[in-house]
């Protein structure tokens, strides 16, 4: 018998414009340790099934009908006190973001200990010794530390590690997770994942695993669940699914993944046309339907389709599953290769320094940095949260100055010009794109403003006409509809407000765009039309983009040349495909070792880092990387500087093992 | 921690030192002349001029201020009590000793007779009204905000508006009307004498009701703010899920979290108790602290206003300290 067993569930919630169905009808089986995935972007009602199986939907939400049979007990009719004790103790949840699950003005001992407590009835002393036990489990020396410690005084990845110990301290049955990686750094969240796979073996947990990101559901699961609008389109072994995706949805989802080895140029990314529709407001019959670039009229929007069996356990909602061409459709040619026979420099870092006085100590955010980007280039910079890329990013917009070596924009020296003082010209040469594009946007004003505003100030536009002219052009160039110029931020979804985040930049004629991690917050395929925007406004109008992000997966995909970044200092540098070969630097090696590869044919060396990136105010004498490198020679690495290694095509690794030996390393991804 | 105290408590003297000397220019300056203040309005204009003289109040202001000072410390004897300037004035104390206020022009006596029995008073009301507005704004807010939107909570912020929008001598007039001119139950007015045939208990009933009711509002909607934000945290939804029981979720999980941001507030509670509360004071006839200061203000008594003043500031830095102090061990993020 199943260990979860759910069947025609429906989740509805009360709104102010009435009820509305976010899970119309889901059935679901889930066997003891098992490994099951679900994957669907934002708004598909991932989380909202995770909640109804936790029993925790809030006031306004509520199961009107169905089943969630777990261990033999309805979970929908339990009493709350039988819900009590399977929260937290058969059941166990891990939560999205660990620095906002921990109570923050609770040590990390005393909230661990609540579990065994309130489920075994363990006593304080036992409590303590389980506690420390799982600590241990999860890779956390030292518990006795860590148990004394308030959240604020963990790192990100030690934090996530507290909330899976959390989950597992009851021993449970099953284990939800959702996102559990998402805003980890690519190495730590490798670690997590391989944690994750050990303690399934090690408790026999069942894992129920929701997430948007299919390379990461790939490390866990056996088998993979694709939800859309609130229904299970699909569901087959995870092999299964990578290699015969049946519904144009999760072909969708894996066509809008750069493929592994694959760049702009020789396989574009495909994103999926339109947005996921708002809970209940999906067609009845196939809610992908207006989505679906293979929807027949008369055939997929009349009766509701069931989940059919294709064999093999791999069960598939689609009317048409069987006619779909083998092949995803081939999408139109990338963009063209770069400007080709001008070199000329448009950036042009040298030995750029950040040094911030804290006390009599140092800080060193950057650390004599060199680095070039040519016209029309993508130049990507790579590294972990702590490498020092986004302080670069703000000397390059002046936003920060360098205190030490010379920057050169189009040939002025701007290093150590703020932005006050550099002059509109320059201004308008480097712009910039972020994050997060809700932070980005003033709230009080229509998204319209600050598009205009740049026009004005950058002198491409005077009269009124003309402005309201350029607005509609640039929201244009970015796939907008022009009646947006009037909506307020909170009207417009993430990949929307990107959207008008990269017009802003783009008003200005820039010679430079500096994109810090700009799609890292959007789902998958909102993150593959914006990135195809972005490279097609880039390619047309010849702007350089410095590209910086932790994914090496988009980096491979777009970057002409990388440059890999670690606690201030450049490890490696050179054209993409020089970077993503051997010879590689061993900080580079081990950060495409630890990127999820959403295809179980592609096997990956495992490589993982020790420890934590050290502090910038104490930084290693010799080789920055040396503390945790896994390839380390010796006394050498902790006390000299690494020398620079010239290979070819200007492809250069500071590292003191010989180019020749670097050479002879394996590659870390090896199709099977 | 302790490094902590010790720097906030050097700053909160430095504090009182700069208040101190604001407070002696501000009264230096108003309207009049403090002999002619000192010796009444009936004075000739001779006894004026002569005692000007004598107090030496031609002096360049920091010179006064400094002598001002010392009296205040004790470090010099009070020139008024000089027994060459026949004002009889007397103090048993001595003319010389620490925090002297000088003497009051209004009551013809030391400050330090008049001052203590009338803060002594209202640390009564205040103390009462405090301890009556603290547990019950605290038990609204929490089962308020505990569930946001439930029966309770709406019942808990309708009437909380109500409280706090009423004005304080409308609630005063109200209860009177109500428990002294139609049920007869309780004094009108609240002397905190026993002559008067009504209980000392019996006089504090009304005053505090009227602090409590206009005030317990007010802290209750912070407390319940604070409360519901904290319900809404992962770590409360973390807490349930974790199979905790409620109660526990309530009391270990959100309540200290919850306390946070509404304890600076609780805390200045007492500075609005000490010294605003004027108007219900007048209402009743209460014989408080801050009656005091607007007799003393109205009349033109200089070194009372000094003296009250000085202490209102002490109060309200000692409470600053005392809410840095304990914001920093709710909080460990605020610790380092």
């Amino acid at each position: 018998m199943a260990l979860l067993s759910i069947r025609g569930l429906r989740v509805e919630y009360r709104t102010s414009r009435g009820t509305v169905a976010a899970i119309p009808e889901f059935s679901l089986e889930i066997g003891a340790g098992e490994s099951f995935g679900l994957v669907g972007e934002s708004g598909c009602g991932k989380s909202t099934l995770i909640m109804a199986i936790m029993g925790y939907m809030g006031r306004n939400g509520s199961v009107p009908r169905g089943q969630i049979i777990f261990e033999g007990q309805d979970l929908v009719t339990a009493s709350p006190e039988a819900l009590r004790k399977l929260r937290g103790g058969r059941i166990a949840i891990v939560y999205q973001e660990p620095a906002t699950a921990l109570n923050p003005s609770m040590t990390i001992g005393a909230q661990l200990m609540e579990v065994p407590i309130a489920h075994t009835g363990a006593s304080r002393a036992e409590a303590r010794a389980r506690t420390a036990q799982v600590l241990l489990d999860v890779h956390l020396p030292d518990p006795d530390s860590v148990m004394r410690r308030y959240p604020h005084q963990l790192s990100g990845g030690q934090k996530q590690r507290v909330v899976i110990a959390m989950a597992l301290l009851a021993n449970p049955a099953l284990l939800l997770l959702d996102e559990p990686t998402t805003g980890l750094d690519v190495t730590v969240e490798a670690t997590v994942l391989d944690l994750l796979n050990e303690l399934r073996q090690k408790y026999g947990t069942a894992l129920f695993y929701i997430s948007h990101n299919l390379g990461v559901i790939a490390q866990v699961c056996d088998r993979i669940g694709v939800m859309y609008a609130g229904k299970l389109v699909e569901d087959a072994p995870a092999a299964d699914l990578f290699a015969n995706p049946c519904h144009p949805y999760t072909r969708g989802l894996l066509a809008s993944l750069p493929r592994p080895g694959a760049d702009k140029r020789s396989h574009p990314l495909v994103a999926i046309s339109g947005v996921v529709p708002s809970a209940g407001r999906a067609p009845e019959s196939c809610g992908f339907l207006t989505r679906c670039p293979y929807a027949q009229p008369g055939l997929c929007d009349k009766a509701v389709v069931p989940l059919r069996d294709t064999g093999g356990a791999h069960l598939v909602r689609c009317a048409r599953w069987q006619d779909l061409p083998a092949e995803q459709v081939a999408a139109a040619p990338g963009p063209q290769a770069a400007v080709a026979g001008r070199t000329d420099i448009v950036m042009d870092a040298h030995d750029v320094s950040r040094v911030f006085p804290v006390g009599r100590r140092k800080l060193l955010a950057n650390d004599r940095l060199n680095m070039a980007a040519q016209r029309g280039h993508v130049l990507a910079v790579v590294g972990e949260s702590g490498s020092g890329k986004s302080t670069f990013a703000k000397v390059l917009a002046g936003l920060d100055s360098a205190t030490g070596g010379s920057l050169r924009i189009m040939g002025d020296d701007v290093a150590k010009i703020p932005v006050r003082r550099r002059t509109a010209k320059q201004v308008a040469a480097v712009q910039m794109v972020f994050q997060n594009p809700d932070g980005t946007l003033n709230p009080s004003h229509p998204v319209g403003w600050p598009l205009a505003r740049s026009l004005r100030k950058f002198g491409i536009a005077t009269s009124k006409a003309d402005i309201e002219a350029r607005v509609t052009a640039l929201l244009d160039m970015v796939r907008l509809p022009s009646s947006l110029r009037h909506a307020l931020p909170r009207q417009l979804s993430g990949g929307q407000k990107q959207r008008i985040a990269i017009a802003r930049a783009f008003a200005g004629n820039p010679e430079l765009l500096v994109a810090d991690e700009p799609v890292s917050a959007l789902d998958v395929s909102v993150q593959a039309a914006v990135i195809n925007l972005l490279l097609r406004i880039q390619a047309e109008q010849g702007t350089t983009l410095v590209f910086i992000s932790h994914d090496l997966g988009l980096v491979r995909y777009l970057a002409d040349e990388v440059v890999v970044m670690y606690l201030g200092q450049v490890m490696e540098a050179g054209p993409v495909a020089a970077i993503f070969e051997p010879p590689y630097h061993p900080y580079t090696e081990a950060l495409l070792s630890a990127v999820p590869v959403p295809d179980p044919s592609i096997k990956t060396k495992r490589i993982r880092l020790q420890g934590e990136i050290p502090s910038p105010l104490n930084v290693p004498a010799g080789c920055r990387f040396a503390t945790r490198c896994p390839r380390k020679l010796g006394a050498v690495c902790d006390t000299t500087p690494p020398p620079k290694r010239d290979n070819r095509d200007g492809h250069i690794i500071h590292c003191h093992i010989p180019l020749e030996q670097l050479a002879q390393t394996e590659p870390v991804f090896r199709h099977v | 921690m302790i490094r902590y105290t010790l720097r906030r408590v050097a700053e909160m003297l430095i504090t009182l030192l700069v208040a101190s000397f604001l407070v002696f220019l501000v009264t230096e300056f108003s309207p009049g002349n403090v002999a002619r203040k000192t010796l009444g309005a009936f004075a000739l204009q001779e006894q004026v001029d002569l005692l000007y003289e004598k107090l030496h109040l031609n002096d360049p202001l920091m010179v006064r201020y400094v002598r001002w000072a010392g009296v205040l410390t004790g470090l010099q004897a009070d020139p008024l009590q000089d027994p060459a300037l026949k004002l009889d004035f007397k103090d048993p104390r001595g003319d010389r000793y620490f925090g002297n206020f000088g003497y009051s022009a209004l009551f013809k006596a030391p400050v330090n007779d008049v001052l203590w029995d009338r803060l002594g008073n209202t640390a009564l009301l205040a103390g009462i009204a405090f301890a009556v507005i603290v547990p019950l704004s605290l038990l609204l807010g929490v089962l308020a905000g505990m569930r946001v939107g439930s029966t309770l909570d709406r019942v808990v912020s309708t009437i909380s508006i109500v409280m706090t929008s009423v004005p304080e001598f409308a609630l005063g007039v109200i209860l009177v009307a109500i428990f002294v001119v139609w049920l007869k139950l309780l004094p009108g007015t609240s002397p905190l004498k026993t002559n008067s045939g009504w209980p000392i208990w019996t006089q504090l009933l009304l005053p505090v009701s009227v602090l409590a009711l206009y005030d317990a509002g007010y802290v209750a909607r912070i407390v319940r703010a604070s409360m519901a934000e904290v319900m809404a945290k992962p770590y409360v939804r973390t807490a349930v899920l974790k199979g905790l029981p409620w109660r526990q979720v309530i009391l270990r999980h959100a309540l200290r979290n919850a306390m946070i941001a509404p304890f600076t507030v609780i805390l200045l509670q007492i500075n609005w108790l000490i010294g605003g509360v004027v108007v219900t004071e007048l209402v009743f006839a209460y014989p408080g602290f801050g009656r005091m200061l607007l007799d003393a203000s109205l009349f033109g008594d200089v070194s009372l206003i000094e003296a009250a003043t000085l202490i209102a500031l002490f109060v309200a830095t000692a409470t600053q300290l005392i809410s840095d102090i304990g914001y920093r061990l709710l909080d460990p993020q605020a610790r380092r």
